[in-house]
């Protein structure tokens, strides 16, 4: 071997990167998932920094009665670019004060219908011993009514917690976590299926003959593989979960009616959706813009996650 | 191999079955088992190569893992250096791993695609270990150097390699913790035939640099003629014949064993075409249903009345020769009772 190339071998042996590193790299070559970056990140630069340059109160109603019929339901203008609502307030800080509410709820209740899905799957795919009970507790919530289960745990906990712990803060708890028991269930059956094929390859085995504890075998040889999946139903789950609360919102029992969310604001619109259309669609661009970008960077961070399909 | 019994026993097996329960029905009630592995009973000395034959499904690679424990054995015992591993609790178990490690058949299937080389290597390090990162990464290195991979490919991910080089990658997880006794389980059978005698030369070289016991399971005849010590011929859940290498490619005892070995193409045509084939009829019966008496009974060219109500047992026939067949259990008696009692006498192994 001359000099040269030996230099050339040992320059290039390098500690192995960190591997997040090729996830980025990979991540920045799928167009859409950097589109997707751009959009979502700008609607939530919008939703949390945009009420402190656009300082009209969402909830300002004005109180002289002929100067709010003046103002209601009017069109864009330099005042209220996106237009005034059937009581006469800005679209625009309802629209940006309504998304942080919306993105928080899409945000936290997939977090946690993905984490009991994924903890749920992944027991009983691992632990034969769970496994019957488990799925039979996942058919049991797939079969039970959603929304009049979500209607009395609605009714049920909703005075308690606000008085626990403040009225917003309760019910945002409440939402998300009736949200999430009522929506992990199609993530716990596919990750159950992925872990159950996963467990019967060499590599788990080989694993267990290395000594690994099945604890540390789950978390570094199983749940890395059953990603894609999980990021699926992730980015699908978001979107779900801001269409529940809109739901939710729109029979009552969500949170209170002057309380702007995006689902609120479009159900509000509804009923004169034919006279005024903007107020239908500016909530809904809203929702699908967020919906579609997240499922954008969902693809885009499966696809980087992949070492497969990474590098090509 | 006249010297065997002098060295060190560093893995005994007595009495090991492994049986997997078939279940039927609306709830799931047992109603027979596989016997998988069935009575099998041999040691291996330290630094030796035992070589497992035996055809598809007559339970090989099932002792190889019940041998690590990756399976619970039905029945009997496994002593490792000594300490009985049968049934000992999987924490105990953990201390032992670093002893006794395995090289897996399919080295796709055996690496996990999302972990790059350097941590596949590196996690027998992990988890028995407290090397610094950069102890843990020189540590690395010399295996891959041990092993024939350029240190370049540390970062790179299973996919990237070649089936051979995957090999090595699974050889070198193996090797990490030093181990005294690695399991071969088929470790060239999803290979080229080219890339074979590369893995077997490495598996071969680094046995003499490490001193490494293998227990080599395969169903090339040939390649474990190259690489074993002694010869352990599998039928059916059962040990058949275990024998020094050469006196088992001579001479074979047992009439499976002939069977088997008169498949082996032979290199010469001249003796190629007076090679006389033994060719079996019928198929393997199922090991959930196997015959009464003789496991091979009913497939036997040389099957005898007894062979049908007798199971014949596993004893030495010749010194360091073992056969379970009636052929051998009668001459032995009519030989007289002296050369009957020493060969008694000299039983090291089987039951």
């Amino acid at each position: 071997m001359t000099e040269a190339s030996g230099a050339r071998v040992e320059a290039a042996v390098r500690p192995p990167r960190n591997q997040w590193w090729d996830v980025w790299d990979q991540f920045k070559t799928h167009k859409g998932a950097l589109v997707g970056l751009v959009i979502f990140g700008a609607i939530l630069f919008a939703v949390l920094l945009g009420p402190f340059l656009w300082r009209l109160d969402p909830t300002y109603v004005d109180p002289n009665p002929v100067n709010m019929l003046k103002l209601r339901n009017q069109g864009p203008s330099l005042a209220h670019p996106f237009g005034t609502d059937q009581l006469g307030r800005d679209m625009l800080a309802r629209i940006m004060a309504g998304g942080r509410v919306s993105i928080a709820v899409g945000l936290t209740a997939m977090a946690l219908s993905l984490f009991l899905g994924t903890l749920i799957g992944v027991v009983a795919g691992f632990f034969k011993r769970a496994d019957g009970f488990l799925m039979s507790m996942t058919d049991l919530f797939l079969s039970l009514p959603l929304l009049p289960l979500l209607l009395l745990m609605v009714t049920l906990f909703r005075e308690p917690l606000s008085q626990a712990l403040g009225t917003e803060t309760g019910i945002f708890l409440l939402i998300v976590t009736a949200i999430g028991v009522t929506s992990w269930m199609h993530a716990a059956r596919i990750v159950r299926g992925e872990v159950l094929t996963l467990k019967e390859r060499e590599f788990v085995l080989a694993a267990r003959s290395i000594g690994t504890p099945s604890r540390r075998l789950v978390l570094r040889h199983i749940l890395p593989n059953v990603m894609s999946p999980i990021m699926v139903s992730a980015t699908l789950g978001i979107a779900n979960a801001i269409i529940t609360e809109s739901a939710l919102s729109f029979l009552g029992l969500g949170f209170p009616p002057d309380f702007p969310t995006w689902g609120r604001i479009l159900f509000d619109a509804v009923d004169q959706m034919q006279l005024y259309p903007l107020r239908v669609v500016l909530p809904g661009v809203a929702i699908s813009l967020t919906v579609l970008s997240v499922n954008y960077i969902g693809d885009g961070l499966r696809d980087a996650l992949d070492p497969r399909i990474r590098g090509r | 191999m006249l010297d065997a019994p002098a060295r060190r026993k560093l893995v005994e097996v007595r009495g090991l079955r492994k049986y997997f329960p078939i279940t039927a029905g609306l709830l799931r009630r047992k109603i027979g088992d596989v016997k998988a592995v069935d009575n099998v009973s041999f040691d291996i000395f330290e630094g030796e190569t035992l070589g497992l034959v035996g055809e598809s499904g007559c339970g090989k690679s099932t002792c190889g893992r019940v041998i690590l424990r990756l399976y619970d054995p039905t029945a009997g015992s496994i002593r490792i250096e000594g300490r009985e591993i049968a049934d000992a609790p999987q924490s105990d178990l953990r201390e032992l791993r670093p002893t006794m490690q395995m090289v897996f058949q399919d080295p796709q299937a055996s690496l996990n695609p999302r972990m790059t080389v350097a941590a596949i290597i590196g996690e027998p390090l992990d988890e028995h270990t407290t090397l610094s990162k950069a102890e843990k990464l020189a540590r690395i290195y010399e295996l891959m150097d041990a092993v024939g991979l350029n240190r370049n490919y540390a970062n790179r991910y299973p996919h990237e390699f070649s089936g051979g080089q995957r090999q090595r990658i699974g050889i070198a997880r193996a090797l990490a913790l030093n181990p005294k006794f690695v399991v071969c389980d088929e470790p060239i059978a999803a290979l080229d035939v080219s890339i074979q005698a590369q893995v077997v030369n490495l598996l071969e070289e680094l046995q003499d640099r490490l001193g490494l016991t293998y227990l080599f399971i395969s169903h090339d005849l040939s390649m474990v003629r190259h690489i074993a010590d002694r010869v352990a011929v599998m039928y059916l859940g059962q040990i058949a014949e275990l024998a020094p290498r050469d006196d088992l490619y001579l001479k074979p005892l047992h009439p499976y064993t002939q069977a088997l070995l008169s498949a082996v193409p032979e290199p010469d045509p001249e003796l190629e075409a007076h090679r006389r084939r033994i060719i079996l009829t019928g198929d393997v019966p199922s090991p959930a249903n196997p015959p009464k008496g003789c496991n091979f009974c009913t497939r036997c060219p040389k099957v005898m009345d007894i062979c049908r109500q007798v199971e014949p047992a596993f004893r030495e026939v010749e010194p360091g020769r073992f056969a379970a067949c009636h052929l051998y259990s009668e001459t032995n008696e009519t030989a007289g009772p002296t050369a009957a009692a020493e060969a008694r006498k000299s039983i090291q192994q089987g039951v």
